[in-house]
């Protein structure tokens, strides 16, 4: 995204690190939050929906940015928005083939990852001007950051909410847990908790950079 | 999509990309979800044969085998062909010595936050329901969806009485839901308290299956028991 | 095949089952558009009309692929009608009355990727429900929509005079808001059962 002018051509691992920590889709940018709320009420829904949007976000990055010389301008939404839709229903297929119960649980979330503007975002502001390569790193790298916010909220709502992470117990049998964590309002709270935390830490690295700036580095 | 070629002093080069590139990457992403699809049918198919599979079997305890029966629209009453699933569909289950143990069914209804589907087992000779067993809930979590897991209220459905009454025609007594621990015939259902409304839900289900199907199956008992046991299931 | 009452689909759509806060449909504008009271009622209005005209088009669609047996084309049609009516709505807003196209600027565009819309067309296609019970269902949901998304602007307008933390201001303070709403909704489960 900055290095345009010099290694426009070249990829480089920035493009996969950056979607991790410092442009992290959900924390930083505050994209795709309906999943992001919606199918993080246990540990494993969090990561079936996370590997599900990286697997669309790395095959659409990748298609959009082969077509992207094909693709006039004036369509490219709507052709971005045809091959996303086709990659989401190609994943719920596959999530219907490899467990049934995996599916009821996601349910019609899993449809919806074809809204999810982190996807049609990326295909829009990357994938349409860089090479295969790059996209695709790109994509694993906002796929992974995604995935990784996913858990965060999945794997506290199971713990307080439920007293267990990705089914496994973790209190004993006289633990009392937190319903509300896994309900709605729970998963608003945690996000808005997360929010804060990240909040927290770019305003004390800020801090320390106006310090630094301050001594003369 | 709307900026097609307004201006267009050259109309026909301008829009050819355009409908080039939307009808060949339409094309090419239908091939895609077709293949797709036809590539999974099987496997979704027999998955969710397994689950239906599973799901019986564990309603109707003792039973080992399962065979499908239709209602059909002219009244008939039959093995199903292939496709086991549909409104007016029974599962009979068989145990290892090839005889009845009881029909599942499955019935929904509106519950505290949503629609809930369960399966129950019906045994026409002792005209009890053996078993139940909760499809989808969207109940709340901890609190209503314990009627998914709670031994005690799960208890109540191993010889819930459905007798018919003289008339052949309605169930002598109609299930209902009453508070945890005053349930005193066997056509009650204790309650979880904490969980009032999805209890009552789950009665009202099997109250309005049972009033529909008790009633018919009772009448169709012995095409089950003679066709012979389970069809190679 | 569902036999719901259509005043407890529309109360279900509303308030208990509210996509918002229930469901988590439609976050983005939620969190985008409730900084102010009259652009979340605009908002609110426009995404009613889009889902009504959406549901009725999802159920022909749905009728069309099973007549012709392609279940898998479900969510390309249904995207394609969602951004087609989004579009028509824009072009039929700035010829009726350009103020209100010109109030509702870039929200309207925006409105194609509110999953509310997408979800609205897949909840009531499993659901089952038929063409009047569709209708009931985007109208309860378009009402929810729009009663929450003001409620939040109220709120969030109330607190532009309060002093609130630094760390705590913008998406974090908007999302704890939204989870005490939420909290509050959940008294009307039940209602209409």
């Amino acid at each position: 995204m900055v290095n345009k002018g010099s290694a426009a051509t070249s990829a480089s691992t920035d493009d996969f690190i950056k979607g991790l920590w410092r442009d992290n889709p959900v924390f930083v940018q505050v994209l795709g939050m309906c999943p992001v709320l919606a199918v993080t009420n246990s540990g494993i829904n969090a990561l079936a929906m996370g590997l599900a949007t990286l697997f669309v976000l790395v095959l659409s990055n990748a298609l959009v940015s082969m077509l992207r010389h094909f693709i006039p301008r004036q369509v490219r939404i709507a052709t971005f928005i045809l091959i996303i839709a086709t990659f989401v229903t190609v994943v719920d297929y596959l999530i219907q083939a490899i467990s049934l119960d995996l599916h009821r649980a996601l349910g019609a979330f899993i449809s919806l990852i074809v809204v999810n503007c982190l996807i049609l975002g990326r295909a829009e502001a990357f994938a349409s001007k860089n090479s295969v390569g790059r996209s695709i790193l790109d994509g694993l790298g906002m796929g992974v950051g995604f995935t990784f916010a996913l858990l965060c909220l999945g794997g506290v709502r199971e713990i307080l909410g439920n007293g267990s992470l990705f089914g496994v117990a973790l209190f004993p049998a006289g633990f009392q847990p937190w319903i509300v964590m896994i309900l709605p309002s729970g998963g608003f709270f945690t996000l808005g908790l997360w929010l804060l935390f990240f909040n927290y830490l770019k305003s004390r690295r800020q801090a320390r950079q106006a310090l630094a700036q301050e001594v003369g580095v | 999509m709307e900026t097609a070629s307004h201006g267009s002093a050259p109309p026909r080069p301008a829009s050819w990309p355009m409908y080039r590139a939307l009808v060949g990457v339409g094309v090419a992403c239908g091939l895609l979800i077709v293949s797709v699809y036809v590539l999974t049918l099987p496997v979704i198919a027999r998955n969710e044969a397994e689950a239906l599979q599973r799901a019986v079997l564990q309603v109707l305890p003792g039973a080992v085998a399962k065979a499908s029966f239709v209602f059909a629209a002219d009244g008939s009453f039959h093995p199903a062909g292939g496709a086991a699933t549909g409104a007016e569909t029974v599962h009979a289950g068989y145990d290892a010595a090839g005889q009845l143990v009881g029909v599942a069914v499955e019935g929904q209804g509106m519950g505290y936050q949503d629609v809930i589907r369960i399966l129950y087992g019906y045994a026409p000779q002792r005209q009890v329901i053996v078993g139940m067993q909760v499809l989808a809930s969207k109940e709340t979590p901890g609190l209503g969806d314990k009627i998914e897991k709670d031994a005690a209220f799960l208890a109540n459905f191993q010889s819930l009485d459905v007798r018919l009454a003289a008339d052949g025609e309605n169930l002598q007594h109609s299930i209902e839901a009453v508070k945890q621990g005053t349930k005193t015939t066997p056509w009650q259902i204790d309650g979880i308290t904490g969980a009032t409304i999805s209890s009552k839900a789950i009665a009202s289900i099997l109250r309005q299956g049972s009033a529909q199907w008790v009633p018919r199956l009772h009448a169709r008992q012995a095409d089950l028991v003679s066709s012979g046991g389970p069809n190679g299931e | 095949m569902n036999n719901d009452s259509l005043w407890s689909i529309f109360l279900n759509a509303s308030l208990v089952n509210n996509f918002v806060l229930a469901y988590f449909l439609g976050i983005c504008p939620f969190l985008g558009v409730s900084g102010k009271l009259g652009t979340a009622t605009r908002m609110g209005g426009a995404v009613c009309f889009v889902m009504l005209v959406s549901s009725v088009c999802a159920y022909g669609i749905h009728h069309l692929l099973l007549a012709i047996d392609a279940p898998y084309l479900q969510l390309i049609s249904y995207i394609v009608v969602i951004a087609s009516t989004v579009q028509l709505v824009e072009m039929f807003i700035k010829k009726m009355s350009p103020t209100l196209f010109r109030a509702l600027g870039i929200f309207l565009p925006l409105i194609t990727t509110n999953c509310a819309i997408l979800g609205l067309a897949l909840f009531q296609t499993n659901k089952g429900y038929d063409l009047l019970q569709c209708v009931v269902y985007a109208l309860g949901a378009g009402s929810g929509f729009t009663l929450a998304l003001v409620l939040m602007a109220g709120v969030r307008e109330k607190l532009e005079l309060a002093t609130v933390p630094d760390m705590v201001q913008g998406t974090a303070l908007t999302l704890m808001i939204a989870g005490i709403l939420s909290l509050s909704f959940m008294g009307f489960a039940g209602l209409g059962a």
